[in-house]
């Protein structure tokens, strides 16, 4: 479905290239910057758009318009707009999404286009998720670590262990506790995993698990080791072997299991940091909730993420005008208000130092402590990616935490069928 | 007798069943949108909300233009409808009542036409809309959506035209009418229903679009209710369920409206038919 959309978008796009809109400024001098921003909650696009009216307040001669998109269309949107020579000039993406843009000459390099200061605010480690060959092509600015949500009273009561960022859970300890808070119906742990690759892959760089390795010609191959093995066993045995994880919650989404963990059928679920805004606003009165992190391995608490990034169209006439705006936006105390509005993190090191994201209420200070342990999702910038995910390692987890085929076939699937797909595209 | 009123009695609870099963999604979203966040997550679902509320709705208008969109999606429409309708109408009249070779060969294209990616549709369209400089227009767009209605609607109507018997016309030609008022006073009332219903077709496909409008309309103003409604689905599948719920209902609604007005529009022409035959 999503190819037959994005071959639609290509041939749309062949067809309407050329038919560029104006050069963005008026006649008297005054430029016209249009931000594409994929803010959706209602506190995050109140932020948005408060911080364009700064900017607009401050910039009489550069003026901002804000653009609504929308997570569920940017790609196929953004595709056209590029070949339609119509492309917003800042773009709000997620770092996953950047890799065909970028090889496709569609994005500004902007290592000559941003201030010093943004440059060494946000940690090398972060960048690495926008730089695609020798260019770098957005600014990360908001990320969030996959954590244990669990229902603080029932931990309480069962007597286990609470780890926290300094001591955490090892996956072994994560399996036995799941185990001992499970009976009567009742299980340790919930896995959604309707999307259950993204979710593999970035947890199992705590086990030192990496999947894809690069040969010095800079060819990546799919080896699937003993440490890639570790997370993808342990949600397997948890559902199959000790019926400490429903199986039912394996084909759901994130906010499909809140009902259960709200209503005392689950005492974990591993989601996004940014869950905690939909527990916030769903959560019964007196419903007692906690975050933990994520169980750590023999690569400690290592975890992929894919953050979001502000971009600039390569075709922009005023390059220059975006990346000044980028810079305004993610000033420290910026990426504050719009990490609180999104209910993440902010890459930056000088705004995660802010006492508001330090703060114990709603466990915002647990989630900073995981930040300096956020690396490149191990997808990242593999070309054919996308479609080793959705033909090969979908189906193929999927059947293994369902307990359809053995951990020998996962590997050789991921292996044998994923190396066939790779290999298309490194040629 | 017996078994007659119990194969009644079958039909009936199918029907109902029939009913029930097409209405729960539109039950169960009109449920959600007036429901509080902590009742959208509860294990036991309501149908009736404990403590309905109209936040959702108020959420959803202050932080999206829904009424701008909701006016551009009708615009669209409405504009849709009107033209396919006026340029099948006549088309459809030529092709049933001369059956010509070519018209038989057009007939074909038009059937034929339906099985072919949109794509291949759109490919021209978009060459007219870079020359007329109509890319992020509603105007565009609603030339987009007769484009893609006429076929259909020219298949709808051809069937419409076909089942006015031509001898009417013949008697009305034979009473000293004209050709006009011959169109005008016995087809045209006879062919209401098709008209009708082939105009809610195209209302309701250009209503409901997605795709074209997210790709032709660039500005913020100018978009339409489907696209404006996908800004309350965040990353990963994750969505505002109230508001967006609340919006969807609201979405829904222009469409119900024109249903319950043409429906009986409809009956009306079928029976005005029928007396003439």
């Amino acid at each position: 479905m999503r190819a037959r959309r994005l071959i639609t978008a290509l041939l749309l796009c062949f067809l309407v290239a050329g038919c560029t809109g104006g050069e963005g400024t008026s006649d008297d001098g005054r430029i016209t910057l249009r931000f594409q921003s994929l803010a959706w909650q209602e506190e995050s696009v109140a932020v948005n758009k408060e911080l364009v009216e700064e900017w607009n307040a401050a910039h009489p001669g550069v003026e901002v318009e804000y653009v609504q998109g929308s997570w569920d269309s940017v790609h196929d949107q953004l595709l056209t707009s590029f070949e339609g020579g119509e492309a917003p000039d800042i773009i709000h993406d997620a770092s996953d999404d950047l890799a065909d843009f970028a090889y496709g000459g569609y994005l500004a390099d902007l290592r000559e286009l941003l201030p010093e200061r943004l440059r060494t605010d946000i940690p090398p480690h972060s960048w690495e998720t926008t730089t695609f060959g020798e260019g770098v092509y957005g600014v990360p600015f908001l990320q969030e670590p996959r954590v244990l949500i669990a229902n603080a009273t029932w931990l309480r009561e069962s007597g286990v262990r609470i780890p926290t960022p300094a001591d955490p859970w090892t996956w072994t300890e994560f399996r036995e506790v799941a185990k001992e808070l499970s009976g009567g119906g009742k299980y340790g742990v919930a896995w959604p995993l309707k999307e259950p690759v993204s979710a593999t892959l970035n947890l199992s760089l705590s086990a030192g698990g990496q999947l894809f390795h690069r040969d010095a010609d800079g060819k990546v191959e799919v080896r699937f080791e003993e440490a890639d093995a570790v997370v993808p066993r342990t949600v397997r045995d948890e559902v199959n072997a000790d019926g400490s994880a429903p199986a039912t919650t394996l084909g759901m989404g994130g906010s499909d299991t809140l009902p259960g963990f709200f209503g005392g059928r689950y005492a974990m679920v591993p989601l996004g940091f940014s869950y905690r805004q939909q527990i916030v606003q769903q959560a019964p009165e007196g419903f007692d909730w906690q975050v933990l992190p994520a169980p750590a391995g023999a690569g400690g608490l290592t975890q992929g993420v894919s953050p979001q990034t502000l971009s600039v169209a390569e075709d922009s006439p005023h390059k220059e005008e975006a990346a000044a705006f980028i810079d305004f936006l993610l000033r420290p105390e910026n990426m504050v208000r719009l990490a609180l509005g999104d209910w993440m993190l902010p890459t930056g090191t000088e705004a995660l130092r802010d006492p508001a994201l330090r703060t114990t209420e709603h466990d915002w200070a647990t989630g900073a402590a995981l930040a300096g342990y956020l690396r490149p999702a191990p997808a990242q910038s593999v070309r054919g990616y996308p479609e080793w995910k959705d033909k090969v390692a979908t189906p193929a987890y999927q059947e293994y935490y369902s307990g359809a085929i053995d951990l020998g076939e996962l590997r050789e699937r991921l292996e044998d069928d994923g190396n066939l797909v790779l290999a298309r595209y490194q040629r | 007798m017996r078994s007659s009123r119990v194969a009644r009695t079958g039909q009936y609870l199918a029907l109902v069943a029939y009913l029930v099963f097409l209405a729960f999604p539109f039950l169960w979203l009109v449920s959600t949108a007036f429901k509080p966040a902590r009742e959208l997550g509860s294990l036991h679902p309501t149908w009736i909300p404990r403590d309905p509320t109209l936040a959702n709705f108020r959420q959803a208008f202050d932080e999206q233009p829904l009424l701008q969109a909701a006016l551009n999606s009708l615009v669209a429409a409405v504009g849709a409808a009107v033209v396919a309708v006026l340029i099948a109408t006549p088309m459809a009249y030529v092709m049933a009542r001369h059956r010509t070779k070519l018209s038989r060969m057009a007939t074909g294209w038009v059937v034929v036409s339906q099985a072919f990616p949109f794509v291949l549709v759109i490919i021209p369209l978009f060459l007219v809309l870079k020359n007329l400089r109509l890319i992020d227009s509603v105007p565009g767009l609603v030339m987009v959506y007769v484009v893609w209605a006429l076929p259909f609607a020219l298949w709808m109507l051809v069937g419409y035209v076909r089942a006015v018997p031509a001898e009417l016309e013949e008697a009305a030609a034979v009473d000293g009418a004209g050709r006009l008022r011959t169109l005008v006073s016995v087809t045209a009332p006879l062919l209401a229903p098709g008209i009708v219903a082939t105009a809610l077709f195209a209302f309701v496909t250009a209503w409901n679009e997605f795709f074209f409008a997210l790709v032709l309309l660039k500005t913020p103003e100018k978009q339409t209710l489907p696209v404006v409604l996908t800004h309350f689905i965040g990353a990963e599948g994750v969505a505002d369920l109230g508001p967006l719920a609340a919006a969807a209902f609201l979405a829904t609604l222009p469409s119900l409206v024109v249903f319950a007005v043409i429906q009986r529009r409809i009956t009306g022409g079928m029976l005005a038919g029928a007396v003439k035959n």
